[in-house]
């Protein structure tokens, strides 16, 4: 019983003296909590909206505004063609679109049928079933009431269209996505290790002492990860394509272009971690810690429109919710250069703080 | 002769603790100079000065012909640098480990192959050039970290305690490669707290809670203590002896050596005679007493001996 104790109280002495996995065990379930609870919501409401109307009668705007009221759908602008359309959804601008055929409030005034078509981003399973739901939640309650208040079944109806995953399948949306997350865990965690790992070994006293200057030492510790990051994509792609038949709509070499800027950012972080840690266990908390929102708040497994306002904006200072539109945009719906340049942009503002934060740090611990 | 170290008036403080203290001394070309100390008095900070990695609180100091503070950059192309810890790749071969030194000291593509091999040469690692830095025992790490801290022929050395948790025998081959490395004119500043290793350097200085004692060569360094040693192998117990010799004038320091006690005197111009009468007067019998060779541990206490005593009569 004394041994058994001696080293229970042992470790519980050891764990106090490191601070840094005392926060983690503190910090971690409260972030967790908070995210899971406040954050999380797969019911999304507010889906960005565009209306395709080809009648130009009163009877769409009726729908539309009903639509809207429902809470599932925020108009966000009026297109005048399929290919406006496509435009919306493969910049991510809309979700949805509502498309109200010609003839459509004449067809009402009679009486008569009439549909209109719902088109769909599939890429996110989520915002497929919250705004189908609205759809047909809306369009049932219509002609119940109108079912009884004439008597007659005149009876509107919705047309679902889904783009880009037709058969709903979840590896189409996963598969693009695991990309992002692999990078983000790999490129944060193999560069906070590096580091903390010379550190450990007592290697990079000897660095410091030799002419290596510390931007050498940096970029020169990146550049293999980068190689690392590139295989590890084509695999996940290849295997996504061979074995869970995901397609690739958009260009591979933009696809690569961009991720090197997302790679960039990651590995910049993690030398931002790598100058925190003191051994390579604290690299790795620090990495873990890092990657849970990543997964959680970046539209990885939830949908980002159904996340409150303060949780959003947090996500926008994680690359990972950039990368997941622009890869999702590439190879789900063939998005270029200029769809997706605001994302672009974004991670490269991102980068460069990053950058910036890693090199102040790094000048610290060499003087 | 050319001075290739000249520190002066280093000054290192961390926080409330002052490090170094007025730390001044030159080392000439080709010589092996010791910075001999305890664990703690300032050694690696004095050499992590010299190299251009910290800053000095206040002074100055010239490495190689370069000002540490107005040129650390052109003082780290100028020296090799070897640590306790070895600082080797442990899942790195041994040649890989020497490839990434040359590299990173800038050895020209076109001259590692032929520094690499020197240096294998130099130290005898020909046969273990394909094992894992990992794999090897304390002395032959030691072999291939001064290999990885010469292979771009540097023109000073710095070692910090080098040879700290290593064999006896790999200790003496490891002075014999820094008298090599000498005599062909690389100087080398050596730190270590083996007072053994004092006796090998051409000349010494001696940091005690930051601050120099004294500096010279051992053999200057024993002389101005004006010590005599003398060693009594006593007949029973050693502790009884210790007892009654503790009592001599002039007594600067009494330590055991199995059987023997050896008994360092200060200005004492008959120590044995004075060592025969205190055993006697106790009524102790001995089998010998000799005048010994006095050493440079013998030096190193007696100068803490001197720092305290300047203390009390300060206070």
């Amino acid at each position: 019983m004394s041994r058994l104790a001696a080293i229970a109280i042992k470790e519980l002495t050891q764990l106090r003296r490191d601070r840094m996995t005392v926060a983690m065990m503190v910090v971690f379930p409260v972030v967790q909590l908070l995210v899971f609870g406040y954050a999380i919501d797969t019911d999304v409401r507010h889906v960005p909206t565009v209306v395709f109307d080809q009648d130009g009668g009163a009877a769409p705007r009726d729908v539309a505004r009903s639509l809207e009221a429902t809470g599932f759908y925020d108009v966000v602008g009026h297109v005048r063609s399929y290919a406006e359309i496509s435009d919306a959804l493969r910049r991510g601008v809309a979700r949805v679109a509502l498309v109200f055929p010609p003839g459509f409030s004449a067809a009402s005034g009679a009486g008569r049928e009439r549909s209109f078509q719902l088109v769909v981003d599939g890429s996110d399973p989520q915002i497929v079933a919250s705004a189908t739901g609205g759809a047909t939640g809306l369009v049932a309650a219509r002609n119940q009431r109108a079912t009884a208040q004439r008597g007659a079944a005149a009876p509107l109806k919705v047309e679902i269209t889904n783009w880009y995953n037709p058969e709903q399948r979840t590896a189409v949306f996963v598969v693009p996505g695991i990309i992002g997350v692999i990078l983000t865990m790999t490129m944060v965690m193999l560069t906070a290790m590096a580091i903390a790992r010379e550190r450990e070994r007592g290697t990079l006293e000897a660095l410091i002492v030799s002419p290596v200057r510390s931007f050498e030492l940096m970029v020169g510790k990146i550049v293999p990860y980068v190689g690392i990051g590139y295989v590890q994509i084509t695999l996940v792609l290849i295997v996504g394509h061979v074995v869970f038949d995901v397609p690739f709509v958009g260009s591979v070499a933009l696809l690569y272009l961009m991720t090197l800027v997302f790679m960039a950012a990651n590995l910049a972080l993690g030398l931002v971690f790598s100058t925190l840690a003191k051994t390579q266990q604290q690299a790795m908390q620090m990495s873990f810690f890092f990657l849970l929102p990543n997964i959680l708040l970046s539209g990885f497994a939830f949908p980002w429109e159904g996340m409150p306002r303060p949780a959003q904006l947090l996500s926008e200072v994680l690359p990972l919710t950039h990368f997941l539109r622009i890869v999702r945009g590439i190879v789900l719906k063939g998005a270029g250069f200029e769809d997706l340049q605001p994302h672009l942009t974004a991670m490269g503002v991102i980068l460069v703080a990053f950058v910036a934060l890693a090199t102040l740090r790094f000048h610290k611990r060499l003087d | 002769m050319t001075v290739v170290v000249d520190a002066r008036h280093l000054h290192r403080r961390f926080g409330k603790l002052v490090a170094v203290r007025d730390v001044s001394f030159q080392v000439d070309k080709g010589e092996i100079f010791g910075v001999i100390g305890a664990n703690g008095a300032g050694k690696s900070t004095t050499i992590r000065m010299l190299c251009g990695i910290l800053r000095p609180t206040s002074g100055s100091a010239t490495v190689v012909g370069h000002d540490v503070l107005q040129e650390p950059e052109a003082v780290k192309r100028s020296i090799g640098y070897m640590t306790q810890r070895f600082s080797l790749y442990e899942d790195l071969t041994v040649e890989e480990n020497l490839r990434f030194y040359a590299g990173i000291y800038g050895v020209p593509r076109n001259r590692r192959r032929e520094r690499i091999d020197a240096v294998v040469a130099r130290v005898g690692l020909d046969d273990r050039r394909r094992q894992l830095a990992g794999t090897l025992s304390g002395g032959w790490k030691q072999r291939v970290a001064l290999a990885c801290s010469t292979i771009h022929e540097p023109p000073l050395l710095f070692l910090d305690e080098p040879t700290a948790g290593v064999d006896p025998i790999s200790r003496r081959r490891f002075w014999d490669q820094i008298h090599a490395l000498a005599a062909e004119g690389t100087t080398i500043l050596v730190t270590t707290h083996y007072m053994d290793e004092a006796e090998r350097c051409h000349r010494l200085a001696f940091i005690f809670r930051g601050a120099v004692l004294d500096q010279g060569t051992p053999a200057q360094v024993i002389a101005r203590r004006r010590l005599r040693v003398v060693e009594v192998e006593v007949e029973g117990s050693t502790l009884e002896a210790a007892a009654a010799l503790r009592r001599l004038e002039r007594l600067d320091e009494l330590s055991f050596f199995g059987t023997v006690v050896r008994i360092a005197l200060r200005d004492e111009p008959e120590p044995t005679a004075r060592v025969v009468g205190a055993l006697r007067e106790a009524g102790l019998r001995w089998r010998r007493v000799d005048e010994a060779r006095v050493s440079v541990e013998d030096a190193f206490v007696a100068m803490v001996h001197e720092d305290a005593r300047r203390e009390e009569n300060a206070a």
